[in-house]
């Protein structure tokens, strides 16, 4: 399998506050990869360096090419983004937040789209009309996910998806993304706090600290290692 | 009885005036964030270039009307693109200051191209009135809430069901989401300036008849604007226009029953409503409480 | 220390002082009538400084404060008989009661809404002034030429044993008003009530949770900055000897929020170069064009440019070159 997405070097910063410190990773075509840390990491801040959200330096390239520019241009080239508290448009209905998620689609069959998503969530069927903001913290993340489907993104970055949740929302947000993985191939990029959760769903996993790649490995090797047992897992 | 709804659809009409001015200003507010003090000046500009058009170069009334909706839209866009949107993210005071700028600017400019003279403007509806259930209307008045109308349901439509108005709706609420979703906020945001440009176009029109052509025109319709925008809500594109009919009505029956007021007050009555509005609610009547995160 | 910190602006006072009062001798009488007007402007826009550039609140309205100062004097000297001198301390008062007054409710107010708010207020200023006919004289307004309360307005006064002709008096009477509330205003901002209101302006929040009264120096910083541009508004009267409704139209309120500005918020030392700007730019523009609204093309096009280039105005500039010339000076070092 090669690799869809690899960053190489990547530094980032927020005014003088120098957040990544020179990140290599790299994500294979149908791979679940997640990146943890504490907070402060910068874990988030590698996935804004990546859809362009933040200004960064270093390499990074998106299925062979180069990814440059910003996040409508990292949209348009087929990565879709979950930022962290979901990104939802609170004052437009779930219908609209869905259209928006197909917004870099050509085709004009937003309907049969719709349908697809509201496959792994029924739920959206019924309360299409109602204004998203209304959701539950679960509902607006299950949203979230759904409208970057509408996109048929290539790659998923997904951002804390656990923020603010309880656990069995979060079980249930997981199962999902693991069976979208699975059946679809959806190649996903998650960002998460929870390294348990995480683990069990990736197959993968990078350890962030103070910006830098501190270890890295199949979930097996991590879920053994002392370190990140201690650390992370609380064991 | 017939002389109060006479007052009243009256007051709609040039209510009708500042709501297509006030949803002007919402939509900038909306999507930028700014309050667009020359608005009423792009207006006047407008409007003089429509008239140049059919006075002097013999176009007729309706297709200077379009043409000069067109050109106000590419201006109200290129105004966005080159001078406001470098200044987006500066302080408060340099926003005011930029479209303090422009105001100044571009009432210049119509007086430099136009000169000052005071001009009589030809209305596009023909004189004469329209009885309707035994009120006479002038067909002026009809047709003004006519033309009023009829835009301010195209551009609903245009928010309401095209892909178009759907991005720019998100770019306006939450433009760091919309990006992430491909929407190339800029262009909406000065997609909503152009739009807006042409809305103050409509206003400018349209009042041009009966307030007569002069580089001023605009000054005091947009408090009245103003008024009508804060009123419903500064953010609310309903409330502009509910706030720009009421403030027509409400403005001419008071100046026409309360003889204190009468026709010199009607400016710092607006005043008025806009001070007791910004003290009282000042998210307006449709406008959502903000929270303000520390 | 602080000895030393005050150093160089009062050095700077005293040689611009010195300036001011040397000057009349060597221009004509026309430029020293330009030059009074240049100190009238200077007085409103080191109040409008205090509350735009110290506490942050955008007032496109300091016109209407002017009018008052200026009506006040006006009906004090015609129908009152009072002596013109003695009025302007009064218009001042009344200015500053009726800033402080609206300080309070403008508190609610935030930004672009104040703005707003007192752009609204300037421009339907002249049409209540033109409402309240029997206080005001109406549209006709009040004329102040030739009346006996008007000093020097027909003889030449006497000042030190030397004749000044109208127009000398009137810059020096401008002058010393500007000079003195250039101190005050130096006074006032230096110090614990200077800090208290930088805060304010910095971050509301911060400021409060630190214990400064916001809602005291606001509408203080609102009074005190109507009462500079109600003395100016006085003198303005004086100076041109007639009050109506248009003297104070809202071209003037945006003036002033230029000219603070162009001299660069926040601090005095720009200030000047504010005043000028608002005093001589239809002359210069004039001199571009002579069209009408031309100056108007100009002054705006300057504005606009000015916030790309110059935000903060003449004093960043001179804050900059000042920077540049230390770090010349420390790199050629001893």
């Amino acid at each position: 399998m090669s690799a869809l997405l690899e960053l190489d070097g990547v530094e980032a910063r927020y005014g003088p506050v120098q957040a990544l410190r020179g990140i290599t990773l790299e994500v294979a075509e149908g791979e679940v990869v997640a990146v943890l840390g504490a907070n402060g990491a910068g874990k988030t801040t590698a996935l804004r360096a990546i859809s362009g959200t933040v200004r960064r330096s270093g390499r990074i390239s998106f299925g062979g090419k180069p990814l440059h520019g910003g996040p409508e241009a990292v949209a348009r080239a087929g990565i879709a983004h979950v930022p962290e508290g979901r990104g939802t448009f609170t004052e437009l209905s779930v219908l609209e937040n869905l259209r928006l998620g197909a917004y870099t689609r050509r085709e004009r069959n937003v309907r049969a789209d719709v349908d697809r998503v509201a496959q792994w969530f029924p739920w959206i069927r019924e309360r299409s009309g109602q204004q998203a903001g209304t959701l539950s913290g679960g509902e607006q993340q299950m949203l979230a996910l759904a409208r970057a489907l509408m996109a048929r993104p290539k790659l998923l970055l997904l951002d804390e998806p656990s923020l603010g949740l309880a656990p069995m929302i979060v079980r249930e947000i997981f199962r999902i993304v693991g069976e979208l993985n699975e059946r679809e191939g959806l190649t996903v990029l998650v960002v998460e706090q929870d390294a348990r959760i995480a683990l069990r769903t990736a197959a993968r996993a990078y350890v962030l600290e103070v910006g830098r790649v501190a270890v890295e490995g199949t979930s097996e090797e991590l879920q053994e290692n002392e370190s990140v047992r201690r650390s992370y897992l609380g064991y | 009885m017939a002389d109060f709804l006479q007052q009243v659809v009256a007051g709609l009409a040039s209510g009708s005036i500042y709501a297509s001015l006030a949803l002007a200003l919402v939509l900038i507010h909306r999507a930028t964030g700014i309050i667009n003090f020359a608005q009423g000046e792009m207006a006047t500009l407008s409007t003089y270039i429509a008239w140049t058009l059919t006075v002097n170069h013999g176009w007729g009334y309706w297709p200077a009307f379009v043409f000069t909706l067109g050109v106000s839209f590419l201006g109200g866009a290129a105004v966005h693109q080159t001078v406001i949107r470098p200044n987006e993210k500066g302080s408060v005071l340099r926003v005011v200051i930029v479209t303090i700028g422009l105001l100044i600017l571009i009432n210049g400019l119509v007086t430099w191209i136009w000169g000052g003279e005071v001009r009589a403007v030809e209305s596009p509806f023909p004189d004469g009135t329209t009885e309707i259930a035994g009120v006479a209307i002038t067909t002026a008045d009809i047709g003004t809430i006519a033309v009023v109308l009829a835009i301010v349901v195209l551009l609903w439509a245009l928010f309401q069901y095209t892909k178009l108005g759907l991005a720019m709706r998100a770019a306006a609420v939450n433009p760091a989401e919309a990006r992430l979703v491909g929407v190339r906020v800029t262009w909406m945001l000065s997609f909503g300036w152009g739009l807006a440009a042409a809305l103050g176009a409509v206003a400018g029109m349209l009042a041009a008849p009966s307030v007569f052509l002069d580089p001023n025109l605009m000054a005091a319709l947009l408090i009245y604007a103003f008024a009508a925008a804060v009123l419903g809500g500064i953010d609310s594109p309903i409330g502009a226009v509910v706030g720009g009919l009421t403030l027509g009505v409400g403005l001419n029956l008071i100046g026409t029953y309360v003889d204190f007021v009468g026709a010199d007050l009607q400016l710092p009555v607006a005043l008025l409503v806009i001070l007791v509005v910004l003290l009282v609610k000042p998210t307006g009547i449709f406008g959502k409480t903000e929270v303000r995160r520390v | 220390m602080r000895l030393r910190r005050s150093l160089v602006p009062v050095a700077s006072f005293v040689v611009l002082a010195v300036v001011v009062a040397v000057v009349p001798s060597f221009v004509s009488e026309f430029r020293a009538q330009q030059l009074a007007y240049v100190g009238i402007y200077l007085t409103a826009i080191i109040g409008l400084n205090v509350l735009t550039g110290y506490t942050g609140q955008i007032s496109l309205g300091h016109g209407a404060f002017m009018a008052v100062g200026g009506y006040t004097t006006a009906i004090l000297m015609a129908d009152h008989g009072v002596k013109d001198i003695w009025t302007i301390p009064l218009a001042g008062l009344v200015a500053g009661t009726a800033g402080f007054l609206f300080g309070i409710p403008a508190l609610r107010l935030s930004g672009l809404y104040l703005a707003l708010a007192t752009f609204a207020i300037a421009v339907s200023m002249p049409a209540v002034l033109k409402r309240f006919e029997g206080f005001t004289g109406g549209g006709t307004g009040i004329n102040l030429f030739g009346i006996p309360e008007l000093t020097a307005s027909l003889t030449p006064v006497e000042i030190l044993g030397r004749q000044v002709a109208f127009n000398d008096w009137l810059y020096y009477l401008s002058w010393s008003i500007a000079l003195v509330g250039y101190v005050v205003a130096w006074l006032l901002l230096r110090g614990r009530s200077g800090r208290a209101l930088r805060a304010v302006r910095d971050s509301e929040t911060a400021a409060q949770s630190s214990g400064v009264s916001l809602a005291r120096y606001k509408t203080l910083a609102f009074g005190v900055s109507a009462a500079y541009a109600g003395v100016a508004g006085s003198l303005f009267a004086i100076a041109t000897t007639y009050v109506n409704p248009d003297t104070f139209p809202i071209a003037l309120s945006i003036l002033l929020l230029v000219g603070v500005v162009v001299g660069g918020l926040g601090s005095l030392v720009g200030l000047i170069a504010g005043a000028v700007f608002i005093q001589f730019l239809p002359t210069w523009s004039q001199e571009v064009s002579k069209s009408p609204g031309a100056p108007s093309v100009v002054s705006g096009a300057l504005l606009i440019a000015l916030m790309f280039v110059l935000p903060m105005g003449v004093a960043g500039l001179i804050e900059r070159l000042r920077l540049l010339t230390r770090r010349i000076y420390h790199r050629s070092g001893p």
